[in-house]
């Protein structure tokens, strides 16, 4: 484990996308192949099942630290990870162990089955032997939460350096639902599979956000504009009667949406569309958030299915007939992709995102102040000779999102943060004005600059009126611009309203305390949308 | 009455009608140290450690400033005062008030590691013990400063090797001069920014040994940086003073660097774990080896550890607002 536990390190000590893929690909040099498939494994989200919950790891960690449980609370909410939380309180070990990582996680497997105090006592023994880094790594290993920003992408690449095999075969081959005790770094990784050649996606073409005003972008005739649609940038892939899913970030995701399987027999052979990963029920986009609930888990349940289904909305067509046709001009690809959805079937999976009729940019700009109505968060423009390039380019396609909405409200509580944050006051609950009294009805935690999280938090300190465990009632005397994505009615809260995305935007140290808005103005938002 | 009273302006004796590491402007000051949160400007006379002064005179300018040594007892009207060291940077002291049999001492900020610079810290016995709790989590425990400068140093040759300048952020007046005389002068340069440069003259003057340190000035190249260490104030990091360093490596020495997260916020490639504060184990030792029942908590994780003291340990233990800074100091730019 020291070998992982010092590749840990190294991980941690740098930002650096090189610096972290260059390590990784030298722990690979070094390790054993079991290590390396647990290293895969673990950097994939794939992770030993829990045998031990965080509950007793608490009491466990206060027990060996010889503390009261309140006062490890107190740490582990302060440090904000209970990895780290633990490791930073145990006392200092009292022997060293030579432990390979495959050794300590099939420890970790080992206590499934056993009694809790057998459970406790191997725990113990664990620590005992485990210096810091090892017991961050140890703890980690037994509670899940593995982010130490290598995504799977960097870690396929890093992988792809130590094997020197291509890194869209390797993400290919690492597809799928397999777990280190089934299957061997030789048999998954090093191994041919014969599908991974059709998988192969193309680079994303990405937009900037417009800068300016669209009258310095020409001549309205020149662009076809369509909605800017809140889901995840996906590629769908089929080839053969086979479909792939890649999403943007370069990642296959084939398995994570089962509803598009069926389209592998219902599209023509040779088929790649760029689109949206979107949400959909009853004819309309469900939100980002409805997405981002399913994307989390590992399994696919049939009530997840249900709650938010997908649909994939079409943006254009990146091979035809087996043909890469990406150096076309847009318009000519948009209109063979139209053609597509016209003459197939595909059971509703697939739906085209239709371009907007406009003939000046004035007209744009009234559609764009509808994107709301519409469940899209702004319009594309897109040139209509571009072709579809590679990675992010200046000049053909322009994102124009809305501007949020936002509300002058007063700050009421206030909370510490968490990890990156432990000693500044950074959680804020906000509230308006409803006659007299002021109603919460949103928290936001970013927004400031590190420079106004000082000066509110020293304030925040002289300023509490009460405490209620972590939290802080002050004085309300600040407003802040509060910025958000949306608003709906919700019953949960007591304002009535729930928003999306709610964050600080500006700090109002020039309003008054009186002037900041009403829960009335809040509602008549709500009605207005 | 009590014998010492925290109001708006900063910890009172009315007895003697004085204030100690006054926060407001008043007539009399008793200064525990010279960083600012606890030596402000404004007041009509101050009173320190003979080591802490000249410092507060270059902090301060021209003000009014009387002496004393450590261990010298001072009266005013029927209250004694003398001064004990602290152990937090040099100069430091713990101030002791008695008054009719009954002893009370204010800690200032301290630690009880020996840094070679401070004053080496001296558990004094009393009645009521005022402590700051800047570090007061058991989560915060530092290791033996040899090894953080183990560290240090190796990083600094790694530096050297890959052609990069290694910089390194800290206090100007106190942890910097700890951490420049913990290198290892044989790998290469040292430099220094102007504001440490400063405080180090006015040290290197009053006796105390630094390693050569170049001021870093128009008059380097770029290639003169490469290989060698920079120490500056943490202000200096989000400045483009750094652009002239680069390639570089930066390094935060604090005792918030403890916390993975607190280095990631800062942007720091490494933290490094030192502090003129002490840690959980310290406070504790520190608030046994002066046999007080009656504990003040300031600074720091204040409710936390007055619940501790209170609950854990048998204390009578309560806390009172001041407006020093510790909890955020190594975080912001004010001090440690």
């Amino acid at each position: 484990m020291k070998n992982f536990a010092s590749l840990y390190t190294q991980l941690d000590q740098t930002t650096k996308t090189n610096a972290k893929v260059s390590a990784l690909a030298q722990y690979f040099e070094q390790s054993n192949q079991e290590d390396q498939l647990w290293t895969v494994a673990i950097l994939s989200h794939r992770r030993p099942k829990r045998t031990v919950n965080s509950t007793l790891l608490r009491t466990w960690a206060a027990e060996m630290a010889d503390i009261p449980s309140w006062l490890f609370e107190e740490s582990y909410h302060v440090v904000g990870d209970l990895s780290e939380a633990i490791a930073l309180t145990l006392p200092r070990p009292q022997v060293e162990n030579s432990h390979s990582l495959t050794y300590w996680i099939e420890y970790i497997m080992s206590l499934d089955k056993l009694e809790e105090a057998e459970k406790k006592e191997r725990i113990f023994a664990a620590w005992q032997s485990m210096d810091y880094t090892e017991r961050l790594v140890f703890n980690k290993l037994i509670t899940g939460g593995f982010r130490i920003g290598v995504s799977q992408k960097l870690m396929v690449r890093a992988l792809s350096q130590y094997t020197g095999i291509d890194e869209n075969i390797l993400a290919h081959r690492l597809m799928g639902n397999w777990t280190p005790t089934e299957t061997s770094f030789k048999s998954l990784i090093l191994t041919k599979d014969p599908l991974e050649d059709i998988s192969k996606p193309y680079p994303f073409y990405l937009a900037y956000a417009l800068e300016n005003e669209p009258e310095n972008l020409g001549a309205p005739a020149e662009w076809l504009a369509e909605r800017k649609w809140d889901g995840i940038r996906g590629q769908l892939i089929v080839r053969k009667e086979e479909l792939f899913v890649w999403s943007r970030g370069e990642e296959l995701v084939t398995d994570k949406f089962p509803e598009y399987h069926p389209l592998a027999k219902l599209l023509p052979d040779g088929t790649v569309i760029d689109g949206e990963i979107l949400p959909y029920k009853e004819g309309r986009p469900l939100t980002f958030n409805d997405l981002q609930t399913r994307i989390g888990r590992k399994n696919v349940t049939k009530s997840i299915l249900k709650k938010a289904p997908v649909i994939m909305m079409a943006y254009d067509l990146l091979e035809w007939q087996g043909e890469d046709i990406r150096h076309y001009p847009f318009q000519e690809r948009r209109r063979r992709l139209e053609q597509m959805v016209a003459n197939h079937d595909t059971k509703g999976l697939l739906l085209l995102s239709e371009t907007l009729d406009f003939h000046s940019w004035a007209d744009l700009v009234v559609e764009r102040e509808n994107s709301r109505e519409h469940h899209s968060e702004g319009l594309m423009l897109k040139r209509k000779d571009s072709p579809y390039q590679a990675g992010r380019k200046k000049g053909d396609w322009w994102k124009w999102k809305i501007d949020p909405l936002t509300i002058d409200a007063v700050m009421i509580y206030a909370q510490r943060g968490h990890g990156r944050r432990a000693n500044l006051f950074t959680d804020f609950t906000f509230a308006v004005w409803d006659g007299d009294a002021l109603v919460p009805f949103a928290k936001a935690y970013s927004g400031l600059t590190d420079k106004e999280f000082r000066e509110i938090t020293s304030w925040v300190r002289r300023n509490t009126r009460e405490r209620f465990g972590p939290v802080h009632s002050v004085e309300p005397t600040f407003v802040f611009e509060i910025a958000f994505e949306g608003i709906r009615a919700s019953s949960r809260h007591k304002s009535g309203v729930a928003l999306r995305f709610p964050r600080i935007s500006r700090w109002r140290k020039d309003k008054p305390l009186r002037e900041a808005n009403t829960l009335e103005d809040l509602k008549e938002m709500l009605s207005a949308l | 009455m009590a014998l010492l009273e925290f109001n708006d302006k900063g910890i009172y004796c009315p007895p003697a009608d004085v204030y100690i590491d006054p926060w407001k402007p008043v007539e009399r000051a008793l200064i525990t140290h010279g960083h600012a949160d606890h030596s402000r400007w404004g007041n009509k006379h101050y009173l320190c450690t003979e080591s802490a002064k000249p410092v507060i005179r270059y902090r301060l300018g021209d003000v009014q400033i009387q002496t004393v040594r450590f261990g010298e007892q001072l009266s005013h009207n029927g209250v004694k005062f003398s001064f004990h060291p602290a152990g937090h940077i040099l100069g430091s002291a713990q101030i002791r008030v008695e008054y009719e049999g009954e002893v009370w001492v204010v800690s200032g900020d301290y630690k009880l590691e020996e840094d070679g610079l401070s004053e080496p810290f001296e558990p004094v016995p009393c009645h009521t013990f005022i402590t700051e709790s800047t570090f007061g989590l058991p989560v915060y425990r530092w290791q033996e400063q040899t090894k953080v400068f183990e560290e240090i140093n190796d990083w600094w040759r790694k530096n050297k090797a890959g052609r990069k300048v290694s910089l390194l952020t800290a206090y100007a007046l106190g942890k910097a001069q700890r951490l420049m005389r913990g290198l290892d002068e044989s790998i290469g340069p040292i430099f220094t920014h102007g504001a440490i440069e400063n405080t180090n003259q006015v040290m290197r003057r009053q006796g105390v040994k630094l390693p050569k340190a170049k001021k870093v000035s128009g008059k380097f190249k770029k290639e003169d940086y490469i290989g060698g260490m920079v120490i500056a104030p943490p202000s200096a990091i989000n400045a483009p003073w750094i652009r002239k360093f680069k390639p570089l490596s930066i390094g935060i020495a604090s005792g918030w660097m403890t916390l993975r997260g607190a280095r990631r916020r800062r942007a720091a490639d490494r933290g490094f774990v030192l502090s003129d504060h002490a840690d959980w184990n310290g406070l504790n030792e520190a608030i046994t080896a002066t046999g007080a029942e009656r504990i003040i908590v300031t600074h720091g994780y204040t409710n936390i550890f007055t619940r501790w003291l209170r609950e854990e340990r048998g204390l009578d233990a309560v806390e009172a607002q001041t407006e020093f800074e510790g909890e955020l100091s190594e975080d912001n730019e004010t001090e440690e």
